[in-house]
């Protein structure tokens, strides 16, 4: 077992426009990035869960070219709206740091 | 020209988020054909588009603006400014217009200069609602009439094709309102008949600067070279500490974006699912193997603001131990004291909105937040009302931060304060807040018909 904390090179979050939300995981090569894929952890089902939306509501991708995976999911106000809490959208990773791999 | 290369620097991420001078030098050693650089974003949130103001300071901008229209008008090559003054409405162009103008009068600088317009107005909005060339982007509904009539500023972002005409038209510096970030790098390319794909992706890379280089941020804000060639676009960054890597660069195409792999700009879609990046040295990334997709239809995309109200906030916090595990509790019933005093006031409930921020339990997160426990032995909050007048968003935060100070809660022991703040006066009036009314896309009968360019002999 791992966390993404100790395997990815960079988990962050940003504004993908001012209504939508994307959470950026990278790992460091191809063989890494080929674990991850394969423990299948890294899901809708996933991000569902940590970010309270329904899966029909995430894109994910998966980019090879990068070794990474990428989420993204609507934000709940626009950005800089008076419920908003994030204009930059910029600390939205957190839950995902501590996700468990088993790798 | 597809048989030669073409080298394009963007000095910095953002016009005056500023960059080492050495930089540039070293940057400006290779005969670059144009220097551009991106002026702005919606990340600083509505505020700056609603305002007319810019998210940067004057001087930083002049100070960035005048090393790169000095090094372009000695050289004879074009600058190229897109989304000038952070937001670009007209006031934020007419801010850069200023600034430049300046910068040339102090520096016997003569140049003919395109201002590219790309604030639009209600009426054109209304025509193309009516006509069904509105069209929402996820996760927005379909645009109203009413949405329109309450924006404040509209702006539509420029695509490659209204940098191309004032180019054409001689101009040798083109301050462009919002645009497409990558617009401004990628016009010239298309305009000299390269490779679109390579256009757009060197666009890309070059409207954040040095973003896709490591170690990230290491000397503060600083810029990187592309050169465009007939199938494929290296990168290198200006300053010698710093190197783009074969990842760095790959995940530098997640940047703010929904998907890495397609991206859509005006005319049609860079695909970057055969993207190939590779090291030539230890500095230097080749990247090859984007596609660009043409589409019939062609759309900009609108970004629309409006005004919500005034806003007054104060900071404050508790170390009481016994209010930190009752806070949710203690502030529905500051809510419930303010309700009453509002509504005595005669003010609608539905005229204001009053929001606690709790620092150390969700305040970063909010409802999304899935921790639920409060760990921490301090916690923050920030109290803030808005309201349609300064005066009224003033009078309720009065009311809230007196009822926070001092209501009851179950073990109270403190009962000289159980909130306290930092500040005096502790009450923070904070001006016009808006909220982004619309992100959706526009099918213009040409694409310079939501742009007009205007000429200016400097």
């Amino acid at each position: 077992m791992a966390k993404i904390r100790d395997l990815a090179v960079v988990c962050r979050s940003k504004n993908a426009s001012p209504f939508l939300l994307t959470l950026d995981m990278v790992f460091p090569d191809r063989k890494t990035f080929a674990k991850v894929q394969a423990s299948g952890v890294i899901n809708k089902g996933l991000i569902s869960r940590l970010y309270s939306v329904r899966e029909e509501d995430v894109l994910l991708v998966e980019f090879a070219p990068g070794n990474a995976f990428k989420a993204t999911i609507p934000r709940l106000y626009g950005s800089g709206a008076v419920e908003d809490s994030d204009v930059y959208g910029a600390q939205q990773h957190g839950p995902l740091m501590d996700v468990e791999i088993p790798i | 020209m597809a048989d030669q290369e073409l080298r394009i620097i963007a000095p910095t991420a953002i016009v005056g988020y500023g960059f080492q001078e050495s930089s540039l030098e070293r940057a400006l050693q290779k005969n670059p054909h144009l220097i551009a650089c991106d002026g702005g974003s919606t990340d600083p949130g509505p505020n700056y588009l609603g305002m007319g103001k810019a998210f940067v300071g004057r001087d930083a901008a002049k100070r960035d603006l005048a090393l790169m229209l000095q090094a372009a008008v000695e050289r004879k090559i074009p600058v190229l400014v897109g989304t000038s003054g952070g937001a670009g409405g007209d006031a934020h162009l007419q801010w850069t217009r200023e600034i430049v103008e300046e910068i040339a009068r102090e520096n016997n600088l003569h140049f003919c200069m395109a201002l590219i317009h790309a604030e639009q107005s209600k009426e054109y909005l209304s025509k193309k609602l009516a006509a069904g060339k509105i069209q929402p982007l996820w996760p927005l509904p379909p645009l109203t009439q009413e949405a329109i009539d309450r924006s404040s500023t509209v702006v539509g972002m420029a695509g490659v094709e209204p940098y191309i005409a004032a180019l054409e038209e001689g101009a040798q510096v083109v301050l462009c309102g919002r645009s497409d970030d990558a617009a401004i790098f990628a016009a010239l390319p298309i305009k000299e008949e390269f490779d679109p794909a390579l256009g757009w992706v060197a666009g890309k890379l070059l409207e954040c600067g040095a973003a896709c280089a490591v170690p990230r941020q290491k000397y503060g804000s600083e810029g990187i070279t592309v050169t465009v060639r007939e199938d494929h676009i290296l990168v290198e960054p200006n300053h010698p500490g710093l190197s783009c890597t074969p990842l760095s660069v790959s995940t530098f195409f997640l940047h703010e974006n929904e998907t890495p792999i397609h991206h859509t700009e005006p005319s049609g879609i860079l695909d970057l699912s055969q993207l190939h990046c590779e090291a030539v040295d230890d500095r230097t990334v080749k990247v090859a193997g984007a596609r660009f997709l043409p589409r019939d239809r062609y759309d900009i995309r609108l970004e629309g603001v409006e005004l919500v109200g005034y806003r007054c906030i104060c900071v404050s916090y508790t170390r009481d131990p016994v209010l930190v595990q009752c806070i949710d509790r203690y502030l529905d019933n500051v809510r419930g004291l303010v309700a009453k005093r509002v509504d005595g006031m005669g003010v609608r409930p539905e005229d204001y909105k009053l929001v606690f921020r709790v620092i150390g339990k969700n305040a970063v997160m909010g409802e999304r937040e899935p921790v639920k426990e409060v760990l921490a032995h301090e916690l923050g909050v920030i109290m803030e009302a808005v309201a349609p007048t300064q005066d009224l968003a003033n009078e309720i935060l009065g009311l809230a931060r007196q009822a926070g100070k001092n209501m009851h809660y179950e073990g109270k022991l403190c009962d000289e304060g159980c909130l306290t703040f930092p500040y005096s006066p502790s009450d923070i009036p904070a001006g016009p807040v808006y909220q982004f009314n619309m992100l959706h896309v526009v099918e213009p009968d040409h694409p310079l018909e939501m742009f007009p360019i205007e000429y200016v002999t400097v």
